[in-house]
């Protein structure tokens, strides 16, 4: 290959609202539940239905607007978009085009080599979600289910800033977690309450205009965007190289097979005929309005991580960790509040948290365990209740389903025993019991003192307080 | 007096004082239904045992005082573009022919907690496109008043229905003259509110930025007291504005004096029928002897505001009618061939001509690469237009108009030449892309016995004054008398020549 | 007439209207839209230059609802008009490949 190459990158990306209702009418967004059981004559498209424009919707878009530095429209509209298709009940999707919430806004990512970079934010508008096909094999025709239509979105446009995967990846994180502080949406890939179109261009390193882009749809983990970006980037380059254009089109991602095909028909006319939708009132924005939200904003990551690092004396790598999720934030801080131990605290996050997520598959956002219960587990192993081995398997089960850990080591008899005259007894026949090991440490052998205790505890059932039951085998020794 | 010759408001206050009762006067309905429905159609759908219960349940509130409002107990008509809960709703359409709602229109919803007891629902042209009522897929409705000509439209089943006898009141629906017209054609009354003063939540839309619900009533007091009802601010409908003051029937006094009165000369140019010219000018004389100060001025801009209306209307109806794709509701094709051939099919078999027009056109005035010039221009020019009514009602209470160039025209005599039949519409159109209020009434008959509409237009929210100004009229004026039965062939009309 | 549509035109608007013409009504199709754009035409007329499109008739701004749910399981109700409907879904003609 003669040529060197640039990938010239612009994301749209899709946020699902973390609000109890849609964005035009009083039904649910709540997930899962039977098809068309959250719907209702607006979300339908019913004949003579109208909408009206959930207040917390503008909210949450607004707020997003400002955590990126956008500035906010002070008279916008909603548009039409119209197209047919049967996820769309009324064939016109209420998007804004001509008038979105925010323009001009941006973020500061972290690139590869270490430097940093601004990914521009061309504006971020409100729309409305489609609602779900589902494919019935049996009567080879497809079934509608429009409990998300009408679940709001935000849809945050980038400028064409990005240069590669890693830059992509590293916009996306910022994104999530910004919009995660904010409260404004759980933004998970894999659920699609967060989705990015990547619109990708090639064209000669140094040259100053832009090639021809492509959309690619249907990318729900980041893995899959990578792939997705590497994939086109080869294909547009083979392309070019073959002295063939690049066609301006949208192309659907199959992960699976690692490659993509374009979504054409010649029914789709690409021509979605906006015009301000009559049916909804413009949105003035106050300097008011603006103040209230501007003091509902959250503390972001960087101000997060830099309070922690004064007010917790905690390691830098564990608030890196820590702040990086929303949740785990809100456990540390509400969990230190209550026992007033960051470092432990910390631990409990860092060391078994970490460990169980990983090994469960769980995120971060479905964390259930509650700061009252970890800092009670916390108390007990510090006052000598629980050992640490009790304590990490109440933590289990507390990871699982929450339950009370001093109700649970209650119930389950996991009380360390502190009756020495109990513990002495057992310490005695478990001597009795192993003179080749008693015979070992006497002769030198520090380390059979271990299997003696090993034993101990076996025969407590787990129960003793390691340190107890050390100092006493050593009188007895 | 006869019980089909009570306005509605005088029935209710029979019933009230047991001279009758509900039930009776809607028997007398059904009565007069049976017998001239078949030459009128004012119909689609007629709900006689719903309306007999709905009219025994009311009487019965009424004898226990629960209900005693203006219009309880009276039968109504409501224009099928508006949902009822229950009932079919067609909007004169073959897409929607097996159509029931499963919620009714809020305006609906006012008037039978008012107690209204609803007849059926009235023919129209379809999707209310069309001014004659020809456009229905139900077929056309007759006037009352001379049954080769058309009742005008598009709530035409609603006027005639009125006329003929066969309900006390109606809702009709305005986006472009659809209740002034053909109440001016059937010797009625018939008010087009503010832009916002009566909820969209419920009618099926056709131009969503000019629909708007009304009144259509026997006479200026019914009118009132119809808009007092269904006049609401609804959280349903964004565009619904809240108005405190909507005591209408205390404004029904007899008193203009002062009132400053503005008649447009370019309201009175070329295409104007004589007859209606010199009834609409006696009108205004009559006006200025009971103490109103009328003075001619120029309105300017009223050739713009057709070619400003067909485009923001199709543009609007273009989009609205999307829905209608038989995948939720209504007609879907026997046969097709894959979803956008059933979109196809479905949509080209369920719809008229005139619906399919204006869905063309409107597409194509929103398309890549026309938006700007089309559709954009029109919104700016609807701008001019209103600041011509701003600089017009800074010097004037009211405007005095007619409501339409004609009387009533034959059957079949519009519908050939879609741009004729759209000048038909330059008197009421700018009423609706400026969201003023407007009331038709009758002010005297041409020379083949036919009525003929007086057209008084007022600034936003000023009903009271206009309703003032119509009452003041219609007492001067006195009895308009009822639609004449003839049965056999009119005059033959002249042709209406080129306007 | 000024404005001469074309079948391209015609074709393309029934697409997006999702239209399906017969030749007949293609070709009053072609000469109604003609005819309506001439007229439309006459807007032209008017210099717009500076005059803001209103959308909007009157200045009603900011009409919200609150984030309430106030919709309960109508399904049933819903699903009533459906000219096709399976397991509590409306039934579309296949949309997938």
């Amino acid at each position: 290959m003669g040529k060197e190459y640039e990938t010239v990158i612009g994301l749209e990306v899709h946020v699902e609202l973390a609000t109890k209702t849609k964005i035009f009418c009083g039904c649910s967004t709540e997930f899962g539940k039977e098809p068309n059981s959250h719907t209702c004559p607006v979300c339908t498209g019913m004949p003579g239905s109208l909408p009206v424009l959930n207040r917390q919707v503008l909210e949450y878009a607004i707020a997003v607007g400002l955590a990126t530095n956008c500035d906010i429209t002070r008279y916008g509209k909603f548009d039409r978009k119209n197209y047919f298709y049967p996820d769309n009940p009324q064939n016109y999707q209420i998007s804004q085009l001509y008038l979105p919430i925010c323009r001009n806004g941006g973020v500061e990512i972290e690139t590869k080599e270490g430097g940093k970079k601004t990914v521009g934010i061309h504006e971020i508008h409100m729309e409305e979600d489609a609602g779900k096909l589902i494919h019935d094999e049996w009567e080879d025709c497809t079934l509608v289910d429009y409990n998300r239509s009408g679940v709001p979105l935000i849809e945050i446009v980038s400028e064409p800033d990005m240069r590669s995967a890693e830059e992509v990846i590293a916009y996306l994180e910022k994104l999530r977690l910004i919009i995660q502080y904010l409260g404004a949406s759980d933004c998970k890939l894999q659920e699609g309450s967060m989705r990015a179109d990547v619109n990708l261009s090639v064209r000669e390193a140094g040259s100053q205009e832009f090639g021809t882009r492509t959309e690619m749809k249907n990318l729900n983990s980041f893995k899959a965007i990578t792939r997705a970006i590497e994939g086109e980037k080869e294909r547009q380059i083979d392309l070019l190289e073959e002295g063939r254009k690049v066609i301006q089109e949208t192309r659907r991602w199959d992960d699976a097979k690692g490659e993509s095909y374009a979504m054409r028909s010649k029914e789709d006319a690409q021509d979605y005929r906006y015009f301000p939708d009559p049916d909804l009132v413009p949105i003035v924005v106050s300097d008011e309005m603006l103040d209230e939200i501007r003091a509902k904003q959250p503390e972001f990551r960087t101000e997060k991580m830099k309070r922690y690092k004064e007010e917790y004396n905690i390691p830098d790598y564990d608030i890196e960790i820590i702040t990086g999720e929303k949740r785990m934030a809100d456990i540390f801080e509400e969990t230190v509040a209550v026992c007033n131990q960051p470092k432990k605290v910390s631990n409990w996050l860092m060391g078994e948290t970490l460990r169980l997520m990983k090994e469960k598959e769980v995120d971060a956002a479905d964390l259930r365990f509650s700061p009252e219960n970890l800092a009670k587990l916390i108390e007990l192993n510090d006052t000598g209740v629980i050992n640490n081995t009790v304590a990490k398997e109440v933590f289990e089960v507390m990871f699982d389903s929450d339950v009370s850990p001093e109700k649970y080591v209650e119930e389950h008899g996991l009380k360390s025993v502190n009756d020495e005259g109990a513990l002495r007894k057992t310490i005695e026949a478990v001597i009795a019991e192993n003179p080749q090991s008693v015979e070992d440490y006497r002769s030198g052998k520090e380390k059979a003192i271990g299997f003696l205790v090993g034993q101990t505890m076996k025969a407590m059932k787990g129960k003793a307080d390691p340190a107890m039951v050390n100092k006493i085998l050593k009188e007895l020794l | 007096m006869a019980l089909l010759d009570m306005t509605a408001t005088e029935l209710a206050a029979a019933i009230k004082e047991g001279k009758t009762t509900a039930v009776d006067a809607l028997n007398e309905v059904f009565e007069r239904i049976e017998a001239k429905e078949d030459t009128y159609h004012c119909y689609v759908t007629i709900d006689k045992e719903g309306a007999l219960k709905q009219a025994e349940a009311v009487q019965r509130q009424i004898e226990s005082g629960e209900l005693s409002g203006a219009l309880a107990g009276v039968p109504v008509a409501i224009k099928d573009n508006m949902c009822i809960k229950g009932m079919l709703t067609t909007c004169s359409s073959k897409i929607l022919g097996n159509f029931v709602p499963t919620y009714s229109a809020e305006a609906v919803i006012n008037l039978q907690k008012a107690g209204a007891v609803i007849i059926g629902k009235t023919n129209m042209d379809e999707f209310a496109m069309g001014s004659t009522t020809e456009t229905s897929a139900f077929g056309a409705t007759k006037n009352p008043w001379n049954t080769d000509c058309v009742p005008g439209g598009s709530s035409g089943g609603s006027a005639a229905a009125i006329a003929a006898g066969e309900c006390f009141y109606a809702l009709g629906s305005d986006t472009g003259g659809s209740i002034r017209q053909p109440a001016a054609y059937c010797g009625i009354v018939g008010m087009k509110p503010t832009y916002g003063l009566v909820s969209r939540y419920g009618l099926i839309a056709y131009g969503s930025s000019l629909d708007q619900i009304g009144p259509m009533s026997q006479d200026v007091t019914d009118c009132a007291a119809i808009l007092q009802t269904i006049a609401s601010h609804d959280a349903k409908d964004s565009t619904s504005v809240s108005t405190q003051d909507t005591d209408y029937m205390s404004a029904l006094e007899e008193d203009v004096k002062g009132l400053r009165i503005g008649i447009p000369k370019d309201y009175f140019g070329e295409g104007l029928d004589e007859d209606v010219k010199s009834a609409v000018l006696h009108a205004s004389e009559i006006l200025r002897e009971k103490g109103a100060i009328v003075e001619e001025f120029n309105l300017s801009l009223v050739d713009y505001a057709i070619p400003t209306y067909y485009t923001i209307a199709a543009a609007e109806a273009s989009s609205n009618l999307e829905r209608f794709d038989g995948i939720k509701y209504g007609y879907r094709t026997k046969d097709f061939n894959g979803l956008h051939n059933m979109y196809k099919k479905t949509r080209s078999e369920g719809f008229g001509e005139e619906v399919k027009r204006r869905i063309m056109l409107g597409s194509f005035v929103l398309s890549s690469g026309y938006y700007d010039a089309y559709y954009l221009k029109a919104l700016k020019v609807k701008a001019l237009i209103k600041k011509a009514f701003d600089d017009a009602f800074s010097k004037y209470d009211i405007i005095l108009g007619p409501v339409a160039p004609t009387t009533a025209p034959q059957l079949g005599s519009s519908l050939s030449d879609p741009i004729k039949m759209y000048l038909g519409d330059i008197y009421t159109i700018a009423v609706n892309l400026a969201g003023l209020p407007a009331i038709s009434l009758p002010c005297g008959k041409d020379r083949n016995g036919l009525p003929i509409g007086l057209q008084l237009i007022g600034d936003c929210f000023t009903e009271k004054k206009l309703l003032r100004t119509a009452y003041t009229y219609e007492k001067a004026r006195g009895a308009f008398g009822k639609a004449m039965e003839q049965t056999g062939k009119a005059a033959a009309l002249p042709e209406k020549e080129g306007m | 007439m000024a404005n001469i549509i074309t079948d391209e035109t015609i074709d393309y608007v029934s697409i997006l209207a999702k239209l399906e013409l017969s030749p007949e009504e293609k070709e009053q199709a072609k000469r109604d839209m003609g005819r309506m754009l001439d007229y439309i035409d006459k807007l032209g007329e008017l210099d717009t230059e500076n005059v803001e499109a209103m959308s909007h008739v009157f200045p009603v701004n900011n009409v919200f609802r609150e984030d309430v749910v106030s919709n309960s399981d109508i399904r049933e109700e819903l699903l009533s008009n459906a000219p096709a409907q399976k397991d509590g879904m409306f039934m579309v003609p296949r949309t997938f490949d």
